[in-house]
This record gives structure tokens, C-alpha cells and sequence, in this order.
């Protein structure tokens, strides 16, 4: 018997999260019947989902994607989904509030709030229900924001998918409690304890397919309530005294079109976008419009079932 | 005033740079202490210091400090952590919170745990993956009941490193005797409590002495800052532990490929190594090891990989792969220290769900031992667990798991416990020791007793003890006896004199006081079989009364039967099937029963058999009617016929 005398390297840092990631992803697999995972599109989705291949390597997630369209994404953003999913051929169901569609909720008439709980909060509870899932993979981390600083990667929703963040499960060590009742569910996130940095470490490490949108080009943009919004398609009405310009910038989050805000920046190769996160100043949230709406916007989403 | 370091400027040097980030080392360490000690404030006072707060993050810092803040005009550090809307609002912690730095040496994971009693299991669920736990103190207020358990909790979910952490000391002058006072304070507690280091600071987290950086105010202290302490404290990785790899997933997508996936616990492995299955003792070496897409000939500590093997064994989740010459305990008894979150408290014999890293089982606690007075650490005689207390105890599983000692090993030495009815978490556990069956008697007399095993066998247990004269055909009713209620299904058994002399009593002779401690040893075996359920026959010539009585005094009232079987010494003497009484009438035997000692016949037996004129297949039947009357007169077992 030859026994592997030599003790290991330690792990560096991004191997760390990226073990810890897949363990969360296989117990789930392990344990739930019916898993799916919310795939955004965004840089945190693309992680995500490169962790998802590698935990179940040579199979396949045993889970489908799930994508909640508000119907006002940039059109970038679907392009690569439908690339990926062509791609690495996972199963993608992607759903879209009807009824909001009828009534034709949008962020321009009805305000980010509105249209964000309609297209999106309710446009999830909707899916969720509808195919019966008990676990939902999101790729939201601590680092984002005050209240998901404050929740479990295994985070319990009842029937009505709401979040009591006073009365979480405790989560000693690597030990989860997966135990739910019918109707009720978990949501888990596998990146908790990765900061914006990691990511973007993580995915030059990698090389990792991200939206184009990250990337530095010229786009048509223009200035509202101190953001740069591009302008992505028709819909988007100037009001009095706006004009398009076209100025080099790229987005740091991905969200819709209306509400997520653009950076000047140069940074157009992952190495750039690194050094500028290095420097940066201020969060990735500042270039949401949703965060802003009110404080504890955020808790207040989450506990009506947001993600 | 953000001012972020040098920032390399090439694709090459940002690629060095990078390099040299993930290689830090990584500390996780809880700030924990009594409600107010500023455990927050810091926190957010490292996460300003370090550069890690961006500007619209202290844009709102700024505007909620003057909504909710207590710090006047000054900035309150405590908002950038207590995240939570009822957290502001009541402006406590509750839940706890993670935070994420680094300073040029290290990375950190911090977590702010809440100091009331009431948010215990978050304290808890902060503390299981601490390295290292800085205690909080008010210096005004000094060691206060919570300070000494969090202590305890800490030290007992294995944490080994602590700083002590005098807060406020602005608000006491700076005063090196009040520093002094607390910190021996301190000491003189947590003497008994396994920290490896305790290192105390004087601190303000307010106005920042000696979080980051030196203090003018404390030319008194030379010690070292925070930061720096947690920058260069040496978090001995232990000697290299053997290895533990649980399966958490079997990964099958065709039937080439039967992958093990999981997370190794500790010790490491690699292709050709020999490999053992803990729960089953199966061998096998590794075959391949895939870390996501990529084949690696090794893997250790931490990885999250897929295992194949050499051979199709039977193995999956909860069991676990370890190596052959220092193999984990796999036992369903063991002693384990519980923390309690449960509204309702923890009651011995009640079924709890008990969930380790992989395995799950039902679990119960046979024996609560003790309960820790959190005061005095105390151990305290207790029935029950209530919420928030700790306490030590016998725990049984319906299956076994394979674990090792929470001292050992933390991922395989720890496990929680889960409310059945409501899935809530209701325990936190950490494994002392296996137990062997022997040491844990309580769980025996708890589920299994000796009605059950009686009814298991569909029988009422009991002795029915022949006495006579030797010859007078003890054995040849008890053998037939027993063979007729084997035909009907009773379980029995058998304890003649002469075999019991061969073996258990083979060192006694037949001096009085040697015969009183066969029959006692007789006696006690026959007890421990009708325990078992069983139905026993004892036959013994037992000539004398007291014996007897001391026999039927061993038993349950009502198990006891004494069997007179009334043969004439004439008749016994003439039988003389074994040429005994010929030789004891010529001396030669000594004490010999009814030539030179005497037999005291029964005064009241439950059966007397006359044996004179009767066959033993008549006698018989006169016992088993005895003893069917005596079940049915229970009621028990009438299902039977
Ligand atoms: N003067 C002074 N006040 C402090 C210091 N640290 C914390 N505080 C104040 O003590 C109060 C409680 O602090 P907080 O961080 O919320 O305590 P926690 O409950 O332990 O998290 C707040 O009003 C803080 O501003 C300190 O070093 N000096």
C-alpha cells in the first residue's frame, strides 16, 4: 500500500470557493426532487452555471435552467442565452408573466418598482409554482448587499415563497438541513461567499463566456436621473431634452435595459475589467435603479419572494 | 481620502498580482460578546479601514446615521453590518452577518454574530467555521454573563484561538488598570477552556486605537493591533489528518462511469491509492480522481472531486472512503456535547432526524448526562434541554454512521439534529466518544425491556425450579419438558447442575458456603434469561430451603416456580443411574444429599410430582397445564391459538 505521504498544497482562494460551490451543488442534487436553477444571464449566472458543468462532470446538471424574462432585457443578453444553451445543450424553460404582458407593465409607465415586482418577483413565483420546483439555485453573494450578507446559503421559503429573515435555520459547518414540507421550498446560493472580485477573477481564470455588454465598445446612450441608459430598442421614448449619444461605456451588472445604468470605462478585455474592479470605487450596485428605490429595498423584495 | 494601493499596470504584472492574491492564506473569525460591546462597530470599523467600503456604501452609511444612528454626527460603523430592517430599527444584531476583507497579508470571512442569549443558534452557526473568536468587552462594563458564554460555546465548537478584545477603553481613559483588571478577570475563567492563545487589546472601535493601527492614547500597551494579530496569528494547520472523503453524490450518467463525488474532509488521495469503505470494511484503490473536467493524479484537503474505483463495490451516500490503517468509528451509540435551539426542549427517548455532512438517520438520546451551567461551567443534573442550554449525552441511532471525534476531526465529528414534525433545526452536535453497548445500559432499559423482548417471543418468561433427590428424574421431565414446548414455539432453556458445575461454577465445591454461591450464580443466570424473555428449567438437587428461598426471591413475583419432585430415597437409591449413592454409602462421597447431608423437602411448592406409578410424559403435562393456565390467566397471549 502506498499511501500519498506528502501533505497537499493548500487550496488557494478561488479553488476554495469554487470546492465549496460544487459541494452546495451536489448535496442539493442529492437531495431535492425537483431542482432548477435561475439563470440571469449576468456575469454571476455564467459562473454559476460553469460550476453546475463541473460538479456533475461528464453528466449534465441534472437540473434545467430556468430563465424569468421581464421581456425588457437587452437584446444581447437573450442572444447569449440562446447561444449557451445551444451550446453546452442544458435544458432552459424560460418563462414570462402573461398577464403582465397584457397589461402591458413596463418600467417607463409603471416605474422600476412596479414592473420589478410584476415581471419579476411575481414572474418567479409563477415558475416556481407551475413546475413544482423545491430547490432554486440563485447566484446571489453576501458581498452584494447588507441583507444577503445576512442570509443562509440554504435559505427556507415557505408555500407562499416568502423569506421571515428573522427566523432563519441555523447552518452550523457544511451541514445543511434540506428537509422541507410539501409546497414549501429552499432557495441556495452557492456563491455566498464570493465577492465581485472572485467572479471577475475567477472567470479570467477560466475564461469564462460572459455577455459582451461587460466589455467596453461605443454604445447609444443617454443621461436619466444621473445614469447613462443605453438604448436598446424602440421602446425607449426620450423624454424633453434627452439626446443618444454614443460614448464609450460598458455595464458592471445586467438587468433591464431601462433601469441598469452604464459606466464610462475603457476596459474592454477581462484583464481591464479586473484592473478597473481593483481601483474601483464605488459598488456594482450604484448602477442598479431597483436598490435605490428605498432603504431595505432590498429585504423587502426578498421577503415577498424576489430572489 | 480612498485611496486604493498601486495597481499593476500590465496584463503580465496584474496576472503576478493575482497570483500573489490567491495564494493568501484565508482566517475566518466571529466577533461575538455581550449585546453593545460594539461588536459591529468594529466590523465596521475594519471593513473602513481596510478600504473595503465603497463611496455611495458610505453616501448611505452617512444618510442612515442620521436616521438611525447613535453616534451623533459621527458616522455609526455598526449600520454597515446590521442589515437587517428590525436590526436597524431596534438597532441590535440578530442574525449573523459575513463579511468579506483583506489586507496585503491576508483574506478574512468575518462574521458578526448577535450577543442576546435569545439569537444563541446564530451565535452558533457564526462560531462552527471560526479559526478564531474576538471576544468583545465594554471596558466599563467588564466581564458580563455573556462574555463567558460565548466563551464557552466557542471553546466548545473547537475554536483555539481568541482575542479579547477591551472596547470602549476611550470611554475609561485609556485606563491601563481597568484593561488589567478585565484581563485577569477574564483569565481566571477561561483558564479550563482549551484556547491554544488568548491575546488581549485595548480598543476603541469608535475612534479606531488599535484596530488598524497603534494608539497615541495607550503608550502604556506594546502588543500588537488587531489587525496585525489577525494578519500574523499562526492557525497551526494540525498534523496531516488520515484521510475521510464522504460520498455525497454517485454520479452515474452511463454505465461506464460510476463516479463517487464529494468533498475530501481530510488527508488526501491519489490514483493506485488503497482505499477502504468505512461502513462496510470493503477495500478497492482509486482509479481516476476528476477535479470538474480535469483528471488530477491527487487530491487533499477541502477539494471538491469524483473518485472512480478499481472495483464494483457497494458504496453511496452517507457512507464514506477512508484509509485502511486509521479507519473512522462506525457505531449507532455514542456520548456527544448538544447545543439546543429547539423551542420545545430536548427530552431523552423522544426520535429526533440526525444529519451529519452526508448521512442521515433517526437518532434518540438515551441518557441526558449533564447540563452545563453556563455560569460556573458546572455540570448539572438535568431531564430535559430547553432552549440556549448545553449539555452532554448518550445519543443512539437507528443506523449506525461512521464519524470520528469532534477533537479529531470536525466535518466528520459534528452533526445537527432535526424536529421531525416541524424541520426545524433544532440541535447542534459534536461527537466525545463512541460508545460500546455495554456502557450504555440506560438505552436498554429505555426501549428494549423485558417486556418487550417477552413479547417479541410471544411468551411470559419464567423459572421453574426441580428440586429433588439426585436420581429423582429432575432432567428426564425437564429435557422431555423442554422438547414439548420447543414443538410449540416457546424459547427455553436448560440449567442442569451437573453442566453449570463444568463451566461457570467450576471453581466451587460443596462446602456450604460454596453451595450457597452455586445456587446464588444459578439464581442469577436464570434472572438474566427471563429478562431475555425466556422460559427456564433449573435443575438442581438444591436440598436446602434457604436456597431456595433466596432463588425465588431473585425473581418477579409471579415467575417462580418450585417443582417438588417427590422421589423416595428408597427408590432413588435403587435407581442409582449414575452409581453415585453405592459409592456414598460406602463413604466414599462425602455431603452426599439424603446419605450424609439432608434434603429439605418443599413446604409449599407450586407443583409437587409424585413420581411413584406415574410416567414422566403424565408429570409433563401437568407442568404445561400449570403454565398455560398462569398466560391465559394474563390475558397476554391469547392471540396465540
Ligand atoms: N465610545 C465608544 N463607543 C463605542 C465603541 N464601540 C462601539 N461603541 C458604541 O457602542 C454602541 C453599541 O455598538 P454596536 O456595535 O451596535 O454593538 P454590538 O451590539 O456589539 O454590535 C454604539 O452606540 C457604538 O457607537 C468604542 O470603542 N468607543
Amino acid at each position: 500500500m502506498q499511501h500519498s505521504a506528502l501533505a497537499q498544497k493548500p487550496l488557494t482562494h478561488l479553488d476554495r470557493l469554487e470546492a465549496e460551490s460544487i459541494h452546495i451543488f451536489r448535496e442539493v442534487a442529492a437531495t431535492f426532487a425537483k431542482p432548477v436553477m435561475l439563470y440571469s444571464i449576468g456575469k454571476d449566472s455564467s459562473v454559476l452555471l460553469h460550476l453546475a458543468m463541473k460538479a456533475f462532470y461528464p453528466a449534465p446538471p441534472p437540473f434545467p435552467l430556468l430563465h424569468v424574462d421581464t421581456t425588457w432585457k437587452f437584446r444581447e443578453m437573450i442572444a447569449f442565452r440562446d447561444r449557451m444553451a445551444a451550446e453546452l445543450g442544458f435544458d432552459l424553460l424560460v418563462h414570462i408573466n402573461e398577464e403582465g404582458v397584457r397589461e402591458d407593465i413596463n418600467p417607463f409607465d409603471h416605474g422600476s418598482n412596479t414592473h420589478t415586482h410584476i415581471m419579476k418577483t411575481v414572474a418567479l413565483r409563477q415558475a416556481l409554482d407551475k413546475h413544482g420546483f423545491d430547490a432554486a439555485f440563485g447566484g446571489a453573494r453576501r458581498d452584494e448587499e447588507k441583507s444577503r450578507a445576512k442570509e443562509r446559503i440554504f435559505s427556507f421559503r415557505n408555500a407562499q415563497h416568502a423569506w421571515d429573515p428573522k427566523n432563519q435555520r441555523p447552518e452550523m459547518w457544511k451541514i445543511y438541513n434540506t428537509r422541507i414540507a410539501p409546497g414549501e421550498s429552499i432557495r441556495v446560493f452557492p456563491l455566498s461567499n464570493w465577492t465581485e472580485l472572485d467572479i471577475w477573477q475567477y472567470i479570467l481564470k477560466e475564461n469564462i463566456p460572459i455577455v459582451p455588454l461587460y466589455f467596453a465598445r461605443k454604445r447609444p446612450v443617454v443621461e436619466r436621473d444621473g445614469m447613462l441608459i443605453m438604448v436598446d430598442d424602440d421602446r425607449m421614448k426620450l423624454r424633453p431634452g434627452e439626446e443618444i449619444e454614443e460614448r464609450i461605456v460598458r455595464f458592471r451588472t445586467l438587468g433591464c435595459y431601462p433601469l441598469t445604468g452604464a459606466i464610462e470605462s475603457e476596459a474592454d478585455t477581462l484583464e481591464a475589467i479586473v484592473r478597473e474592479m481593483l481601483t474601483a470605487q464605488t459598488s456594482e450596485r450604484q448602477g442598479r435603479l431597483i436598490d435605490r428605490d428605498e432603504a431595505g429595498s432590498m429585504e423587502k423584495k426578498k421577503r415577498e419572494g424576489y430572489f | 481620502m480612498h485611496v486604493k494601493p498601486e495597481m499593476p499596470r500590465e496584463d503580465a504584472e496584474l496576472r503576478d498580482y493575482l497570483t500573489h492574491q490567491e495564494e493568501k492564506s484565508l482566517l475566518r473569525f466571529i466577533t461575538c460578546g455581550s449585546v453593545d460591546d460594539g461588536k459591529s462597530t468594529l466590523i465596521g470599523r475594519l471593513l473602513y479601514d481596510t478600504k473595503l467600503i465603497f463611496e455611495d456604501q458610505l453616501a448611505a452609511l452617512g444618510r442612515d446615521s442620521q436616521k438611525y444612528g447613535t453616534t451623533g454626527e459621527d458616522l455609526d460603523f455598526a449600520l454597515l453590518v446590521d442589515g437587517l430592517e428590525a436590526e436597524r430599527e431596534q438597532g441590535i444584531t440578530i442574525d449573523v452577518a459575513y463579511r468579506f476583507f483583506a489586507t496585503p497579508k491576508r483574506k478574512f470571512i468575518v462574521a458578526d454574530t448577535p450577543g442576546h442569549e435569545q439569537y444563541t443558534r446564530n451565535m452558533v452557526t457564526g462560531a462552527s467555521t471560526a479559526d478564531l473568536a474576538v471576544v468583545l468587552v465594554d471596558a466599563r462594563q467588564g466581564v458580563l454573563p455573556q462574555t463567558r458564554r460565548h466563551s464557552f460555546i466557542a471553546s466548545t465548537l473547537g475554536i483555539r484561538h481568541l482575542v479579547l478584545a477591551v472596547n470602549k477603553i476611550d470611554l475609561v481613559d485609556y485606563s491601563r488598570e481597568v484593561f488589567e483588571r478585565i484581563v485577569a478577570d477574564y483569565r481566571s475563567f477561561a483558564a479550563d477552556l482549551g484556547f491554544r492563545t488568548i491575546v488581549p487589546i485595548p480598543l476603541s472601535a469608535r475612534f479606531g486605537d488599535n484596530v488598524t493601527t497603534g494608539s497615541k492614547n495607550m503608550p502604556w500597551y506594546d502588543g500588537p493591533s488587531l489587525i496585525h494579530h489577525l494578519e500574523t496569528v499562526e492557525i497551526g494547520a494540525d498534523a496531516e489528518k488520515p484521510l475521510r472523503f464522504p460520498i455525497q453524490y454517485v454520479n452515474r450518467p452511463n454505465l461506464d462511469f460510476r463516479g463517487f463525488a464529494g468533498t475530501v474532509a481530510s488527508g488526501s488521495l491519489a490514483a493506485g491509492d488503497e482505499v477502504v469503505v468505512a461502513k462496510s470494511g470493503q477495500r478497492s484503490k482509486v482509479k481516476r480522481i476528476l477535479n470538474g473536467s480535469a483528471e488530477v493524479g491527487k487530491a487533499g484537503e477541502g477539494s471538491a472531486i469524483t473518485v472512480l474505483l478499481e472495483d464494483e463495490i457497494e458504496l453511496s451516500r452517507g457512507n464514506m472512503l477512508v484509509a485502511p490503517m486509521a479507519r473512522p468509528h462506525v457505531a449507532d451509540q455514542f456520548t456527544a456535547r448538544i447545543i439546543w435551539f429547539g423551542e420545545r426542549p430536548l427530552l431523552p427517548g423522544r426520535q429526533y432526524i440526525l444529519r451529519t455532512e452526508t448521512d442521515s438517520t433517526n437518532a434518540t438520546v438515551s441518557e441526558l448526562k449533564y447540563r452545563v451551567n453556563i455560569n460556573n461551567f458546572a455540570h448539572e443534573a438535568a431531564k430535559s434541554l430547553e432552549l440556549n442550554e448545553i449539555g452532554e449525552c448518550n445519543i443512539s441511532t437507528q443506523t449506525p454512521i461512521a464519524f470520528d471525534t469532534y477533537a479529531e476531526n470536525h466535518v466528520t465529528g459534528a452533526f445537527i439534529l432535526i424536529d421531525r414534525m416541524t424541520n426545524a433545526t433544532v440541535g447542534a452536535g459534536m461527537i466525545i466518544h463512541p460508545l460500546r453497548r455495554a456502557e450504555n445500559i440506560h438505552w436498554q432499559a429505555l426501549d428494549v425491556d423485558r417486556n418487550k423482548r417477552a413479547e417479541l417471543k410471544n411468551q411470559k418468561p419464567a423459572v421453574l425450579w426441580f428440586t429433588g433427590l439426585s436420581g429423582s428424574g429432575k432432567s428426564t421431565i425437564a429435557n422431555l419438558l423442554e422438547k414439548k414446548l420447543a414443538a410449540s414455539g416457546r424459547h427455553t432453556y436448560i440449567l442442569d447442575g451437573d453442566n453449570v458445575r463444568h463451566g461457570l461454577n467450576r471453581d466451587l465445591g460443596f462446602t456450604a458456603e460454596d453451595r450457597v454461591e452455586n445456587i446464588r450464580r444459578v439464581a442469577e443466570v436464570a434472572k438474566l434469561m427471563t429478562d431475555a424473555g425466556l422460559i427456564v428449567l433449573v435443575s438442581f438437587i438444591s436440598p436446602f430451603r434457604a436456597e431456595r428461598r433466596l432463588a425465588r426471591e431473585l425473581m418477579e413475583e409471579g415467575e417462580f416456580a418450585e417443582v417438588f419432585v417427590d422421589t423416595p430415597f428408597e427408590e432413588c437409591a435403587r435407581r442409582d443411574p449414575k452409581g453415585l449413592y453405592a459409592r456414598a454409602l460406602k463413604g466414599e462421597i462425602k455431603n452426599f444429599t439424603g446419605v450424609d447431608s439432608p434434603y429439605e423437602a418443599p413446604e409449599n411448592p407450586e407443583i409437587h410430582l409424585e413420581t411413584l406409578g406415574r410416567s414422566p410424559e403424565e408429570m409433563v403435562e401437568a407442568l404445561e397445564r400449570w403454565l398455560e393456565e398462569r398466560e391465559s390467566a394474563d390475558g397476554r397471549h391469547d392471540d396465540r391459538n
